[in-house]
């Protein structure tokens, strides 16, 4: 037993809790692979209800012209295209990323380097072709 | 020939049953599908929001449309199944929450499925109540 006071020490923390400065986490950070990983699902889960829209466009379809009508008159409105834009980025964004996921189960592209350039090309082929297809669509009078 | 081996004796180191692939090539193959059928998907959209109820009865009537939208309702819907399936089961642990998500998530996929392919189906092949078209 001293009779010098200690000043009391920080108590040892986990790694992942130490911070590396201004209170910005040490080991843990965010990659764009886990903004892609989280993405897939959320964007699967966004097409889910998307998939429920197109099941309700074709029993609008069968169910006569009125009931189109008021299909095509609550898409067409301002909620709906943003909706439909919404899904636009969601399915190119799937299907992209879905593709990086197929190349992955055959074995390639698996590295970090890969992985991130890969994630940056998902990213930029969603936000092109959402865009070139809604141009499309304004261009033929479907917007 | 009578074999005195136990049934465990017999199916050590054979490996897996051989059916728990199943589940996992079935979401790659649908996936694969669903590549082409999506881009075709997307143009068939557009076309469809520029045009009137009579362009989409029309466009229904034509066997390739009305084929690759069945084909399309059918392996998206089996898709979004299997989907909405690993995220319950990654995220509701509950036996009874997660059994009644797992049934609710197959029979919206199964109804709204069923539903979409008979409406499809309705209107490819009704040709009398169209008007003209």
């Amino acid at each position: 037993m001293t009779d010098t006071p200690k000043a009391p020490r920080e108590p040892p923390v986990s790694p992942h809790l130490m911070t590396g400065g201004f209170g910005s986490p040490l080991l843990w950070r965010w990659h764009i692979t886990m903004w892609t990983s989280i993405l897939h699902r959320a964007t699967g889960v966004a097409l889910y209800v998307g998939g429920l829209i197109a099941a309700v466009w074709a029993v609008a379809l069968a169910a006569g012209p009125e009931r189109y009508a008021d299909f095509k008159a609550l898409m067409g409105s301002l909620p709906g295209k943003v909706v439909m834009f919404g899904l636009t980025l969601c399915i190119f964004y799937h299907l992209a990323n879905g593709v990086r996921h197929l190349v992955w189960d055959t074995g390639h592209g698996l590295d970090v380097k890969s992985a991130n350039a890969s994630a940056v090309v998902v990213f930029a082929f969603a936000a092109a072709a959402t865009l070139a297809i809604w141009g499309l669509a304004a261009m033929t009078g479907a917007v | 020939m009578v074999s005195y081996r136990t049934p465990l004796g017999r199916a050590r180191g054979l490996g897996s049953a051989k059916h728990g692939a199943l589940t996992w090539v079935s979401e790659r193959v649908s996936s694969i599908a669903l590549i082409p059928l999506v881009i075709w998907l997307v143009y068939g959209v557009i076309r469809l929001a520029a045009g009137d109820y009579g362009f989409a009865v029309e466009w229904v009537h034509d066997p390739l449309n009305a084929t690759l939208c069945v084909l399309t309702f059918a392996i998206a819907f089996s898709h979004m199944h299997a989907g909405m399936r690993v995220v319950v089961e990654d995220y509701i642990h509950k036996a009874l929450s997660k059994s009644a998500l797992l049934i609710l998530n197959l029979f919206v996929c199964g109804l709204a499925g069923a539903l979409a392919i008979f409406s499809i189906l309705k209107v490819a092949l009704g040709a009398a109540s169209l008007g003209g078209v």
